[in-house]
């Protein structure tokens, strides 16, 4: 047997014309991780699509274990044991564990077209044991955590014996504890044999788990070699094509005296306690805490989404009046939410339609009065390309063809047609590439510049440090602990957030 | 938790059930020979029918998808049933085996029109609904056709003398079908795609053929179903079947089936939902409801379960959520809000 079980041999790819792999070849290591990076849209989930048999290439061709490999449906992939653990979990949340691990090949009670239930429970709770995951094989998924699903998920992949198995960003919903759970679990499938592709944004992740590295840039392969001869760094250079000296804007604006929004003694039974803060014109305050911490949760009671039960918030210098979001918007508050998918966009319209859609009633006199068309769609491509949203035609092309950070640019910019005085952003960069990244800090900075106050909530302490002139730190639904930027401190910060849990 | 919370999701958690019991109970204070034996047996045999329709289109909203056409499909396939039995004097079994034929065939032009020229359900059966009366009226020349003797007999044969045959069959098809959906590879599969279509395909599962066999057991289902009904009448009047495709969706949809797709059951489900909308109709027409007022009755009895149903989802969205604080007092577990 050779010591390569995938190989790539000229491998070219075209959607819509446009060359998405150009010209790849290399080989995957048998029995090692192999971690692939690049930007979004340099190619790597369409490449591990030809091999998961979601799409086909044009021209080249892909052996597995030496022998030609050309599968037409994901179910080829897994016949021939290639496991895909997609970005977006591909389990049935109105099923069992164990409906879910033998959904597309249930076995029968001998001749009959009926299901061996007790064979799928005992060959479940041997695959649920070798990924860790004590539950019930009969457990409904829609019960399980998202870490738990990504096991479940695993568990699949070990059902049908896969000797590759793709990880596309395996962490972006997993909590502290749960990626590490995960991480030790590779290792364990490394070590009995499989061999893995880890996709992932998070560069220190691939070189602690790693054996070798593969680079991508615009569908090319622009550097392959074992894991030692790679840092953080060159890994930036080689997918950005260019050295980034910094990974943060610097700031240029300070905050103002006059408080933007004032939280006083907000209360909910259950999710948050006592919570009290001043957020300043033109303050980029961070927000900091583990899963669970009650941040995203609190982001949520200020826009009005949810109800409190006591305390205050004050916007601009007036109260609040009620838990209701158009009243929020209609105070000058803003909110760009964690889920860009399922709540910040509407996927089948227009980009510009996205974008002037919190703004519609400022463009007419009525609701039923026809719009200003020409002064809204203006002021959207004024947005757009302050922004620099990467379309083709922003007024056609629908919201769901952009890549994750220029569908993250356009939740932001359509909030931007109206400046806000609070903007509240929750985890605007996750599963965004470095060069995106960039652009959304120094979009943030920018706004605050102008005198909007920005609460940054994230659950990556390293941005937050370089962007915020202050974090505030949560957990168990209460403020732990406020830190002004000169005494930003990793591990000062870390242990205010693992306070929780604790009993006092 | 406390006791109310308890009591209040179980009271979630149950509602067609209790729904089912209060309506019983109403009717039967109301006109107590509603509780008698023979008022249980019409209920049950009228339901009959439009519950082995309700059991198809329970398949089909499984799945996410709808079936409008089944209204036009009871009738086209009584009407071709009762023309080979008349014109060619053919025996009653030949008659049944015509009327499920034209029942699947109607079903497969549904399922062609569905998986094949990828016409959204809603659309593709709104247009066979039409197309398909046109058919049956083009055969029938908008005029009665009877069905023999025999067949009417067969209606009113009883099973060992107690039991009617139509409850019979609809309790067949009832245990069938359930069976099919929980213990069989199918029924998890329809399940699956109802939850998420598009990963069911990643997952290497033939949506197609899945979606194809809902629209055709449905046809059946439509077919058969209007065959009982004929039987009990004796005759295929040109308005047979207008308007029951909204019974079989509200059946469907009372016993609980989310028009999602991917959530609802046969048995208890659909089986409630049919009993109880002839409960309803059966109820109005022993207490002496005003003709007029009785279909104001029944449609506002259906939009208010379905209403619970929708208050019913929030409710048990809301208290499934976790909460995040320990509070104090909290016994430790109790905060992860088990189901």
């Amino acid at each position: 047997m050779s010591d390569s079980i995938l190989t790539f041999e000229n491998i070219e790819k075209s959607f819509f014309g446009v060359r998405v792999l150009k010209d790849i070849s290399f080989s995957v290591p048998r029995g090692k991780v192999l971690g692939l990076v690049g930007e979004n849209g340099a190619g790597k989930s369409t490449l591990m699509n030809l091999v998961g048999g979601v799409v086909a290439p044009d021209s080249g061709h892909m052996l597995l274990d030496g022998k030609p490999f050309a599968p037409r449906t994901p179910r080829h992939a897994n016949d021939a044991g290639v496991g895909f653990i997609h970005q977006e979990l591909n389990l049935f949340t109105n099923l069992s564990i164990a409906e879910n691990i033998f959904i597309d090949g249930f076995p029968r009670l001998s001749w009959l077209p009926v299901l061996n239930r007790a064979r799928m429970r005992s060959q479940t709770r041997q695959f649920l044991a070798a990924v860790d995951l004590e539950m019930s094989p009969d457990t409904l998924v829609e019960k399980l955590s998202p870490g738990e699903r990504q096991l479940a998920e695993i568990a699949k992949a070990l059902s049908f014996d896969a000797k590759l198995i793709i990880f596309d960003e395996p962490t972006t919903s997993l909590t502290a504890r749960e990626t590490d759970r995960l991480f030790a679990l590779i290792e364990r499938l490394r070590s009995n044999g499989a061999t893995i592709v880890y996709i992932s944004h998070i560069l220190g992740d691939v070189l602690r788990l790693a054996d070798e590295i593969v680079v991508l840039r615009d569908g090319e392969l622009v550097g392959q070699g074992p894991t030692a001869d790679f840092t953080v760094g060159r890994m930036i250079a080689l997918m950005v094509g260019r050295d980034i000296k910094q990974l943060y804007p610097p700031r240029t604006s300070a905050p103002l005296p006059d408080p933007a929004l004032e939280v006083k003694g907000l209360s909910q039974i259950g999710i948050v306690e006592k919570i009290t803060f001043a957020l300043h014109k033109g303050e980029l305050l961070g927000i900091f805490g583990l899963m669970g911490s009650g941040r995203s949760e609190l982001a949520r009671i200020l826009f009005g989404l949810d109800t409190y039960a006591r305390g205050e918030i004050w916007v601009d210098g007036k109260r609040q009046a009620k838990s209701s979001a158009r009243h929020s918007i209609d105070m000058g508050m803003a909110f760009v939410t964690e889920n860009r998918r399922d709540e910040g966009l509407l996927m089948d319209i227009s980009i510009s339609n996205n974008i002037g859609l919190v703004s519609l009633p400022h463009y007419a006199a009525t609701t039923i009065t026809p719009l200003h068309e020409a002064q809204l769609n203006g002021q959207i491509n004024g947005v757009v390309e302050s922004l620099k949203i990467k379309a083709s035609d922003v007024g056609r092309q629908a919201a769901k063809t952009l890549s994750g950070g220029n569908q993250q640019k356009t939740v932001i910019g359509k909030w931007l047609l109206d400046q806000p005085s609070v903007l509240i952003i929750d985890e605007p960069t996750r599963g965004v590439d470095v060069g995106a990244k960039f652009e959304i800090y120094t979009i943030i900075a920018d706004l605050a510049a102008a005198g909007t106050g920005v609460l940054f909530i994230s659950s990556e302490l390293e941005e937050l440090m370089g962007v915020c002139d202050r974090i505030l730190v949560m957990s168990n639904g209460e403020v732990q602990a406020t830190f002004a930027r000169a005494e930003f401190d990793k591990e000062r910060i870390l242990r205010a957030a693992f306070r929780e849990h604790v009993p006092s | 938790m406390n006791q109310n919370k308890r009591f209040e999701q179980f009271f979630l958690q149950n509602t067609p059930i209790i729904l089912f019991v209060v309506v019983f109970l109403v009717f039967g204070l109301l006109a107590p020979r509603f509780f008698s034996l023979q008022a249980a047996e019409t209920i049950l045999k009228q339901a009959s029918y439009i519950g082995i329709v309700a059991v198809g289109m329970t398949f089909v909203i499984l799945t996410a998808g709808i079936d409008l056409s089944v209204g036009s499909n009871m009738y086209v396939s009584a009407v071709m049933a009762g023309l080979v039995m008349q014109d060619f004097k053919a025996p009653a079994w030949i008659g049944l085996l015509v009327c499920l034929s034209v029942g699947m065939l109607f079903g497969a032009v549904n399922a062609f029109l569905i998986t094949k020229l990828k016409i959204i359900p809603f659309i593709a059966t709104l247009g066979t609904m039409v197309a398909g009366k046109g058919v049956g009226l083009l055969f029938s020349q908008s005029i009665q056709i009877p069905f023999p003797k025999s067949v009417l007999e067969l209606g009113s044969t009883r099973l060992f003398d107690v039991i009617p045959l139509p409850i019979i069959i609809f309790a067949a098809v009832v245990v069938v079908a359930h069976l099919v959906l929980t213990m069989t590879p199918l029924g998890r599969q329809i399940y699956a795609v109802g939850n998420d279509s598009e990963a069911a395909k990643k997952a290497g599962l033939n949506v197609g053929r899945v979606l194809g066999t809902v629209y055709v057991v449905s046809g059946l289902m439509a077919a058969l179903g209007g065959f009982v009904s004929v039987a009990q009448q004796g005759v295929v009047h040109p308005g047979f079947g207008e308007g029951y495709e909204f019974n079989a969706i509200a059946a469907t949809v009372l016993g609980g089936t989310s028009l999602f797709g991917g959530v609802g059951s046969v048995l208890p489900g659909t089986v409630l939902g049919a009993v109880l909308i002839q409960m309803i109709q059966t109820g109005l027409i022993f207490t002496k409801m005003d003709l007029y007022l009785q279909p104001l009755i029944t449609a506002a009895i259906i939009f208010f379960a379905v209403l619970l149903d929708a208050f019913r989802n929030v409710q048990l969205q809301k208290m499934r959520r976790r909460n995040i604080r320990v509070e104090k007092g909290m016994p430790v577990g109790a905060s992860a809000g088990d189901d």
